[in-house]
């Protein structure tokens, strides 16, 4: 039909719009009949399923962190605590962007630029729902920082947590240890439904080593959420039925120690570097354990700031080494009552054997002379003098007539060379040598020269002061061997009953003939008796002393450490050691002090025995005790 | 006109009371009066719970309603001839607007739509919503039916003109009702089969080239409707929780106000674009489907009143507005219970908000006119 023959047929176009209407209207249909189709799937045959999801949409199960454990020390001074601390925290499922916040946050300066990687490593290993904390605690200026950008930062948000506290500071750090954000690691070695919402994690000392009974474990909380995740309290103004499980709280630790004597103890170390251990010999409760210097726990509970860690590692001083623990070092002449002991057990020696000390001593077919400490020699000696006067021409015929092999076997059944046990890692088994043992570590044979000096605890010998304040016990107690501890009770979170934890006995050191237990003990109670090397220590003292001075070399400077020409000559000097018990007659203390380059053993280091057994014994705390620090006031600046 | 005679008979079969010579007198239809005050009604209850119990909101509804209603009453009063002819001038002031937008306009949610006029905020692709069918019908109401090809062609470029503008603020949802409303008049001015068939093969076509024009948002839409459980907190958020809240609700509902989804803010654009998954989900699936033939009875009604229309123009575009009406009905309820992919389109009458209401009953209006006058100029 051409165009111009077209002309409007309003008949025809009626009719067609009216189909086109039914068209319409039946399309209409059909297709209002597909939504009703839907909705029926959706409300009625997937009624059940969309429940369940729009019920788990509301009600979350949040956990509630237990409260950990407090610590106390033997007169129940509070040495770790709980304070209200201000956390950043961040909720990985609310946060857009993770790598773009932790960019902002740090440009705010709230959190490390060098933390980032770490922190997007422990966000991604955590649930995305629970908050994962990014800083410990916010200073105000923080706080009010954050708080007017908080929009910025969806998932982002402050809030009151308990956080940790040592009111003492850096007083017995290394035994407390500190707790810390819970990393990516700590991740795969814990239950995660018990530290749900839980920030903190003992990262060492007992912290650490009884994270298990100071955490608890955390409870559950129903809680009705928007979609924000923001708490509300009802739905449509009706109240939901919640189900809670109330947090396990941490079990309290009671410890052995006597923050007073504890205190005593490092401020007579004053400044220097070394180690003081005290402990009961007839239960092996540890009353004090000093690594000095020390370092503030606080620093790490608060979030430490990279730069402040570093200068704590870096120390030239190594102030988070725990000395009492670690520090192996060569006993010097302290490791002669225990070599003395050995010889008269082995039949090397008796003990009122005579030997003429003329200052030097050789071994039979070398011209090699060992020295003793003093020049002109000690004259006449039997065991007890020996010990006294601590007469090295003595303990190194002693040695040599006794044999590596046998000075082997005494030593390691007096505990060195071996771990105490102690109830905190990290302590260090020292070494007691052996022929085996340097074939296998040198892949020499062991020369007789080796043995002489052992004798005189020097040489491959190596102990820590733990293990002399352990070993100096089982002579106190002609035996016993308790393994030394620092918690002696645990206080039930839910009943509040004080459990006391009974002493660990290890098998016991027994001797052919027991009055050689006596030999030994006059030894060192002649030590500090006038003519004894520590006689200016036990003036005075209302009760006997038995006790063993000890000077080490110092062979080298320790590698990689920075030379500093001020400190290198200082560092060259000789540790001085001193281990005593007290009262001779039936100890109650044995004391083992390490003052590292301290000098001489009866000078540097007997004193500081001598203040704890007064404090011990006679509870002259004539140093202020120490204060604890109020309150968590200041968080530590950044 | 010379076919009213035609019709005369059908208003005598009435009994004229008093509201009905009312109604008439202001060219009101009673019926979808009626039908159109059971919907807002009931939206208005609705939305009372889906904003939260937010009695401002609800008072905002309330004079936003009033304004329609009057703009209804209004448009009703205009003669057709007067609609008629402004036809074009109102389309081309809108097109004048919308370019003004495209240049000057304020942006609001992300998308420029709002022309500020200092006294009031002013979403010029609303008036294309009513100017486009209404220029299709002018343009081809003197012509023959059904319309040559060459029409079809200019009718087209009439629709794709501001539909691409409006797509371009970008507003997909609006552009795609302002667009079907055109295409529907089209349609209904009896468009061929072949035409219809070729036009969906173009279509098909047209797709990748779409899509590629298209906004990341408005791809991601499309994708996440294939797959909503792709993004789950992104994308997909919006469709998962309205199907949760749909298919938590069952044949009864929760109840007024106690749908935990709507109230704990799990659903998005609960009181717009997504009402209709509060009203599933606390009224139950048998209120829904109840609305839903309240809707069809409109577009019924909606669409008798234009089949019974005098003229051309009349039938167009009153059967365009019928079936518009229709497809925010269906593209809101689709895209709800998730068979259609999440596009901008409020549910008429309920959702809160906007100048749709206002343009909606406005729509109504022109219709009323253009159905209600002719018995005047037949007399």
């Amino acid at each position: 039909m051409s165009r111009a023959v077209r002309i409007k047929d309003h008949w025809r176009e009626q009719r067609l719009f009216s189909t086109r209407t039914l068209i319409a209207i039946i399309v209409a249909a059909f297709l209002t009949s597909m939504v009703m189709g839907r909705l029926f799937y959706l409300q009625v045959i997937k009624h059940r399923y969309y429940s369940e999801l729009s019920q788990g949409n509301r009600v979350r199960l949040e956990p509630m962190p237990p409260d950990r454990g407090l610590i106390y020390d033997r007169t129940g001074a509070v040495l770790a605590e709980n304070t209200p601390a201000y956390e950043l925290e961040l909720t990985p499922e609310q946060v857009p962007d993770i790598p773009d916040t932790l960019q902002r946050l740090s440009a705010l300066g709230l959190i490390e630029t060098d933390q980032i990687p770490s922190l997007a490593r422990v966000i991604r290993a955590s649930r995305k729902f629970s908050p994962v904390p990014l800083r410990l605690s916010l200073s105000e200026t923080d706080i009010a920082t954050f708080s007017v950008r908080q929009y910025e930062f969806p998932g982002v948000e402050i809030r009151t947590r308990l956080a940790r506290w040592y009111p003492f500071g850096e007083s017995a750090a290394h035994a407390l240890g500190y707790v810390g954000i819970i990393s990516e690691d700590d991740l795969k070695h814990i239950d995660r439904d018990e530290y749900g919402g839980s920030a903190l994690i003992g990262k060492s000392g007992l912290e650490s080593a009884y994270e298990k009974e100071l955490h608890g474990a955390a409870g559950q909380q129903q809680v009705v959420v928007n979609a924000q995740g923001r708490h509300v309290d009802s739905v449509g103004g009706v109240a939901v039925p919640l189900e809670n499980k109330p947090p396990r709280g941490g079990n309290d630790l009671i410890l052995g120690i006597d923050m007073r004597i504890q205190h005593i103890a490092e401020s007579a170390l004053s400044g220097r570097r070394g180690a003081v251990v005290a402990l009961d010999p007839n239960n092996g409760n540890i009353v004090a354990l000093v690594s000095t210097p020390t370092f503030d726990p606080n620093k790490f509970t608060r979030g430490i700031s990279t730069k402040d860690y570093v200068a704590l590692r870096d120390d030239i001083d190594k102030p988070l080494f725990d000395r009492a623990l670690r520090g192996t070092y060569p006993p010097g002449s302290t490791i002669k009552p225990f070599m003395g002991l050995a010889g008269l057990e082995y039949g090397a020696i008796e003990p009122s054997t005579a030997r003429n000390c003329h200052g030097g001593f050789a071994l039979p077919g070398s011209s090699h002379v060992y020295r003793d400490w003093k020049k002109e020699g000690h004259g006449t000696v039997d065991m007890r003098r020996a010990i006294a006067t601590s007469c090295d021409v003595y303990f190194y015929g002693l040695a040599e007539a006794l044999g590596i092999d046998h000075i082997h076997t005494a030593m390691s059944e007096l505990g060195f060379g071996n771990l105490t046990g102690i109830d905190i890692s990290g302590e260090r088994p020292g070494l007691v040598p052996s022929p085996a043992w340097k074939q296998q570590a040198y892949k020499q044979t062991w020369y007789p020269g080796e043995t002489v000096i052992v004798g005189i605890g020097q040489g491959y010998l190596l102990t820590t002061p733990l293990q002399l304040a352990h070993a100096t016990g089982i002579i106190a107690t002609h035996g016993k061997n308790f393994r030394p501890r620092l918690v002696t009770a645990v206080r039930d979170a839910v009943t509040r009953q004080v459990n006391a934890l009974p002493p660990l006995e290890d098998r016991a050191v027994t001797l052919k003939d027991p009055s050689h237990w006596n030999v030994i003990l006059e030894g060192m109670e002649k030590v500090m008796e006038p003519g004894g090397t520590g006689a200016a220590s036990a003036r005075g003292a209302p009760y006997r002393m038995a006790g063993k001075s000890g000077t080490a070399q110092v062979f080298n400077i320790g590698q990689n450490q920075k030379y500093d020409a001020g400190r290198v000559s200082e560092r060259l000097r000789d540790h001085a050691l001193f281990i005593v018990f007290a009262p001779a007659e039936s100890p109650k203390l044995v004391v083992a002090v390490l003052v590292e380059n301290g000098g001489h053993g009866g000078s540097a280091a007997a004193p500081i025995a001598r203040r704890v057994l007064d404090a011990y014994l006679l509870g002259k705390y004539d140093v202020a005790g120490p204060a604890p620090i109020e309150t968590a006031a200041d968080p530590q600046e950044r | 006109m010379m076919l009213s005679g035609m019709h005369a008979n059908s208003t005598t079969r009435r009994t004229l009371s008093a509201s009905a010579q009312l109604l008439r007198r202001f060219h009101l239809d009673g019926m979808l009066l009626g039908l159109l005050g059971t919907v807002i009604l009931f939206g208005l209850f609705v939305l009372y719970s889906a904003a939260g119990e937010n009695v401002g909101q609800w008072i905002n509804q309330l004079e936003r309603l009033l304004l329609a209603m009057a703009s209804l009453f209004l448009l009703a009063q205009i003669p057709p001839p007067w609609l008629r002819r402004i036809s074009p001038v109102l389309y081309g002031v809108g097109v004048l607007l919308l370019l003004l937008v495209a240049l000057h306009g304020t942006v609001g949610k992300g998308a420029q739509r709002w022309l500020d006029l200092h006294l009031f905020r002013f979403q010029p692709s609303e008036i294309m919503k009513l100017a486009v069918p209404m220029m299709c019908a002018w343009y081809v109401h003197e012509r023959p039916l059904p319309p040559s090809l060459r029409d079809v062609l200019i009718m087209l470029l009439i629709i794709a003109v501001p539909a691409v503008l409006i797509a371009k603020q970008p507003d997909l949802g609006t552009a795609l009702l302002v667009a079907s409303a055109g295409i529907l008049v089209v349609f209904l001015a009896g468009l061929s089969a072949i035409v219809i068939t070729a036009g969906a093969i173009i279509t098909a076509a047209a797709v990748p080239i779409a899509w590629h024009f298209m906004h990341d948002y408005q791809r991601n839409r499309v994708l996440t409707f294939l797959d909503p459980s792709q993004d789950p907190l992104g994308a997909g958020y919006h469709s998962i929780q309205s199907q949760i809240a749909l298919g938590s609700g069952g044949l009864f509902g929760k109840g007024w106000t106690h749908g935990s989804q709507a109230q704990l803010e799990f659903l998005p654009e609960r009181s717009t674009d997504f009402i209709f998954a509060v009203i599933g989900e606390e009224l139950g699936l048998v209120i829904q489907l109840g609305l839903l033939l309240l809707y069809l009875a409109i577009v019924a009604r909606a669409l008798y009143l234009s089949v019974s229309a005098q003229n051309t123009y009349a039938r167009l575009v009153c059967g365009s507005f019928a079936l518009t009406f229709f497809v925010y009905v269906f593209v809101n309820t689709g895209m709800v219970s998730g068979i259609l992919p999440v596009v901008g389109v409020p549910l008429p009458l309920i959702s809160y908000g906007g100048t749709a209401m206002v343009t909606l009953l406005a729509s109504f209006g022109i219709l009323m006119s253009l159905h209600r006058h002719r018995q005047l100029v037949g007399a």
